[in-house]
């Protein structure tokens, strides 16, 4: 007879599961709430979803770094705090934005909220293992909720971006599955650590590199599906297209910034055991993502699927930051994150405003430039912002992702990489032409026939007011809380060891 | 007043975005009063300014990334002192020159201009890299506006062009600029933008050559140098008068500034070792361009291009390291900016008359606008370079300080200024004297008031400053000196040090 396993609570360390639990129960309360009454408005819930996730990053600020816990697959370190701290921060902006003035079809189901939640608590799991398996199932909670949070978005392009996006997070999944399953044949543990002592001493044994190797490359094609890295893109800007206009800012950020803290656990350990291939690999990735996404994006007659290919491109960006794989570098990924979060959420929440029920500007598009023509003359402040957020994500200084983009670069300078910054510059400089191009529709042409106040400010209401003036302030004032900021980033990864 | 740079810079961002507030009819006094004020305190500036220190004042500092060593660093000596009054001066001549009756939406035009005289008066303040770089690339911005919302009918590719253009040069400066603060971080063990710190730091000569190359890639776009130079004839071809005027007077100046700033100190064996490949490509510029605008019909083209072909000369004098040369580029810039000022002000005069550039539609002007062809035949006397205007100063300073590095190289270029005179007078004399050949033309109006105001400034300053440029030049030829002194100190090669010369002084010339 098998001895019963003794496991004394204070091993279990459940205090690192504080956050997840939080979460989860705040979405298993939205639910409950909704068995016992039903109708309520969204706004309640888009309150509470709110004060559960401030509790939520109260909780996860709260915790001590360098924490292991539950049979030590969660990992509490500084990166792990830093990540969720982020993703709870954009939560936060994104929520309010179920407050449109018009009603939408997915926010009047609370499952909407507590799906947001459930898929929180996956993301911070991922985060905070070092477990692949941990990492797994909270990559799966994740995805399966933000598949259906897409879906709710109740039109025919959504549901084909959701069946779009979970045929390709599947595939994802399986390649993960097997990525793992050698590195544990190499290997014999599923922990981060162990598999790093195992690939640094067996690395020289014949045939091992391959096999290595072999899984590096499946865990790469995994996340670059996660990450949307080229060729693995393709699925992005349609998941984006039919996603509604916050939810795609959302996964521009949220999920991706996830993916990048895994790869940066998985990749930068197996670029310091001495894989040079993986450095390379990520290299070519991220160089040939920001090129290609760049040029893709200059076709584009629709706002939101520039705005896709843009942030394609900045994905490349910080890619190529795991690949340099310096403290400053994985610095330079949150950063760049936590700045370039409240500018491209801006920027979608401003296509938010002006969406309509019905397409009503063009055939196939929401919003193709057409619809901004002349806005200058119209609504200035509103035009005003929109270019603000443009000329910061071109990495126009002083604007915030400037900072981000110029830490990466610096970066790549400091290990010898002077013409991966070059590329940098050259992309940025692409860049430029089509964020320029809806400046140029903005400000310098003829405003449309339609173009009134209530077409363009269409779905504008108080809270979406608030936090569009909320990410202005953020983006613009950049220069003043980039310091503080750099100095805790870079302890917190610091400490992590990275 | 401790805080001079700090007012001068953000003083017209402030103003400007209370400007918004300000009602569509009172836009245009509220900007001159501004813009009034702002050249005021410039000049205040000058005043409290001592010429005999060569050094940097008014300095402010303060950090803004300190892990980054980015900070907020403010300075000016006698070469930045200058441009930065001739950028205010320019902004309110502008202003002040915006017609009401033909300018719609007067009050974003002033927003964008103010904002504009903000990132100017940074550049030219900014003693930070990255701090220069944001100004740098901020005044692209307001620029863009201008052109594109004002300008002619290809308007939106011609902004589009320069923003890109120049987007795209600075992003390589970029590079150089954190590979320069990665050197000293590894030299020193701390992060630092400030030029000031960047000054004391000896650079490999192999990669001075590198970091000269990208920064080159930033500044040759803006002057514009041969052959980088396309992007210009469509900004001014299709910008409105006031946004050429700001061009060609202080923007361009960015890029020569630049060289000076920069390039000179912070790589003098580079620098001098480019010698040849700068001088080539000036020369190029000077005698191309001249002979393009030689064959121009339009009159504003003829003038950009007699603006490009000017920028040559000071980019001469910028590399023949000695203080002659170094010291009359400076000063060349400044009446570069105050003459092609004029002149695009002159020819924004008459297309706002007759809606046509063309100088074959003109003849005979003389005798329907005599006070318009006085004014103008002053300019373009300076603008040629006769002596006593303030053409002549600069361009004999700057040949003097040539002739040192490069006889032949003097003589193309003199003998381009030539060509200058030629051109400029068939374009006075085709438009001006003569009998009235298009009898539409007899209808038409002598300067305004406005008009005058606008240029009989500029008329003052181009004869004080032709007769007794002492006061400009005393301070310009002070700070030189330290520069050179400078740069010999940081010179690697005997080779180097040789080509610098610092001892004669730009006084003795005068």
């Amino acid at each position: 007879m098998l001895e019963p396993i003794k496991v004394s609570l204070e091993s279990l360390n459940l205090i690192t599961l504080a956050p997840m639990l939080i979460a989860i129960i705040g979405g298993l309360t939205i639910l409950t709430i909704d068995l016992f009454k039903e109708n309520l408005d969204k706004s309640l819930y888009v309150m509470l979803t709110i004060l559960v996730i401030l509790i939520d990053l109260g909780a996860t600020l709260g915790l001590a770094v360098n924490e292991r816990g539950f049979f030590d697959v969660m990992l509490i370190d500084g990166l792990a705090i830093v990540t969720q701290a982020i993703m709870l921060i954009a939560s936060m902006l994104f929520v309010p934005l179920a407050l449109t003035s018009k009603r939408f079809h997915e926010y009047s189901y609370p499952e909407f909220f507590a799906l947001l939640l459930f898929m929180l608590a996956g993301l911070q799991f991922m985060v905070s293992s070092d477990n692949l398996i941990l990492i797994f199932i909270g990559l799966e909670t994740s995805s399966l909720s933000l598949y259906t949070l897409i879906a709710l978005h109740n039109r025919h392009n959504s549901f084909e971006a959701a069946v779009k996006y979970f045929t390709m997070g599947a595939l994802a999944a399986g390649f993960y599955a097997m990525g793992s399953a050698i590195l544990y044949g190499v290997s014999g543990s599923l922990e981060l650590y162990q598999i790093a002592e195992a690939v640094g001493s067996r690395i020289d044994d014949t045939g091992m590199l391959a096999l290595i190797i072999g899984g590096a490359a499946f865990l790469l094609a995994s996340f670059s599906f996660k990450l949307s890295l080229f060729p693995f893109h393709t699925w992005a800007p349609d998941v984006y297209e039919g996603a509604s206009a916050p939810l795609a800012g959302y996964m521009s950020i949220v999920p991706k910034l996830a993916a990048f803290v895994v790869s940066m656990r998985i990749f930068e350990m197996l670029i310091d055991q001495g894989v040079v291939w993986v450095q390379t690999a990520v290299l070519v990735l991220a160089v040939v993502t920001m090129t290609a996404a760049n040029l893709m994006a200059l076709v584009q007659e629709d706002v939101k699927r520039m705005l896709a290919y843009s942030s394609i491109s900045h994905a490349g960006f910080v890619m190529a930051a795991i690949a340099i794989a310096t403290t400053k570098a994985n610095t330079a990924v949150f950063l760049y994150y936590g700045l370039f979060l409240f500018t491209n959420l801006g920027a979608f929440a401003m296509l938010w405003v002006s969406r309509h029920k019905h397409q009503i500007h063009h055939a196939r598009f929401d919003h193709p430039y057409e619809k901004f023509s002349g806005m200058i003359n119209i609504m200035p402040m509103g035009a005003v912002v929109m270019a603000l957020f443009m000329l910061s994500l071109a990495g126009v200084p002083p604007f915030s992702v400037f900072w981000g983009k110029v830490y990466i670069m610096s970066a790549a300078v400091d290990v010898n990489m002077v013409w991966l910054a070059i590329v940098m510059g050259i992309n940025s400089a692409i860049s430029a032409y089509y964020y320029l191009k809806l400046i140029v529709y903005m400000f310098l042409k003829e405003p449309s026939k339609q173009m009134k106040q209530e077409t363009v400010y269409y779905n504008v209401s108080k809270p979406l007011m608030t936090i569009l003036g909320l990410t202005v302030f953020v983006t613009v004032g950049s220069m003043f809380y980039v310091d503080p900021l750099i100095e805790y980033i870079t302890e917190m990864v610091q400490i992590s060891g990275f | 007043m401790s805080h001079i740079l700090s007012v001068l810079i953000f003083f017209p961002a402030l103003a400007g975005i209370l400007g918004f507030v300000v009602d569509k009819r009172s836009a245009k006094a509220y900007g001159i009063a501004v813009a009034a004020l702002e050249f005021l305190i410039s000049i205040w500036l000058w005043m409290a300014y001592d010429s005999s220190n060569p050094g940097m004042q008014f300095t402010e500092f303060m950090p803004i990334i300190s892990q980054f060593g980015i900070s907020y660093n403010l300075g000016i000596d006698g070469i930045s002192l200058f441009i930065l009054i001739l950028s205010t001066m320019i902004t309110l001549l502008g202003i002040i020159s915006l017609d009401e009756k033909k300018i719609n939406n007067m009050k974003n035009m002033v927003v964008s201009l103010l904002f504009l005289e903000m990132t100017m008066v940074g550049v030219f303040a900014a003693l930070d890299a990255v701090v220069f770089y944001l100004f740098w690339e901020l005044s692209l911005v307001p620029m863009l506006y201008i052109i594109g919302a004002w300008g002619g009918p290809t308007r939106v590719y011609a902004a589009i062009k320069f923003f890109l253009y120049t987007f795209a040069g600075s992003l390589i400066m970029l590079v150089g600029l954190l590979v320069i603060a990665n050197l000293y971080h590894d030299i020193s063990g701390t992060w630092s933008f400030n030029l000031m710190d960047w000054y004391h730091m000896g650079i490999r000569e192999d990669l001075q050559f590198w970091l000269f190359l990208s920064l080159f890639a930033g500044f040759a776009i803006k002057v514009p140098m041969f052959p980088f130079h396309t992007w210009l004839p469509h900004a001014h071809g299709q910008a409105p008068t006031v946004g050429s005027v700001i061009l060609a007077a202080v923007l361009l100046k960015m890029g020569t500034y630049g060289f000076v700033r920069f390039s000179l100190p912070l790589f003098p064996d580079a620098s001098v070792s480019m010698i040849p490949f700068i001088m080539t490509l000036s020369l190029i510029m000077v005698v191309y361009t001249a002979m393009v605008a030689f064959a121009q019909k339009d009159m504003k083209q003829v003038v950009a291009y007699s603006s490009v072909s000017h920028m040559g000369i000071i980019m001469l004098g910028t590399f023949a390291m000695n203080a002659e040369g170094l010291a009359g580029s400076i000063f060349l810039m400044l009446s570069h900016g105050i003459v092609s000022g004029a002149l695009f002000f002159l020819v924004g005069v008459i297309y706002d008359r007759t809606k046509t550039k063309y100088m074959s539609e003109f003849g005979g002007l003389a005798s329907i606008m005599p006070v318009y062809a006085t004014v103008f035949g002053v300019i373009l006397m300076a603008s040629v370079g006769l002596p006593l205007t303030i053409g002549f100063v600069g361009e004999f300073l700057v040949l003097l300080g040539f002739y040192k590095v490069s006889v032949i190289g003097t003589i193309i270029a003199g003998s381009t200024i030539i060509i200058g005179a030629v051109y400029m007078l068939v374009l006075f004399k085709k438009s001006f004297f003569g009998p009235v050949t298009n009898e539409k033309n007899r209808g038409l109006t002598d300067l305004n008031g406005r008009e005058l105001a606008t240029l009989l400034p500029l008329v003052a300053i181009v004869i004080w400053l032709g007769v007794y440029p002492k006061p400009v030049l005393g301070p310009i030829d002070n700070s030189v000196k330290n520069l050179l002194v400078t740069m010999e100190k940081k010179a690697l090669t005997p080779k180097t040090k040789e080509a610098i010369i610092i001892s004669q002084s730009a006084k003795e010339v005068e």
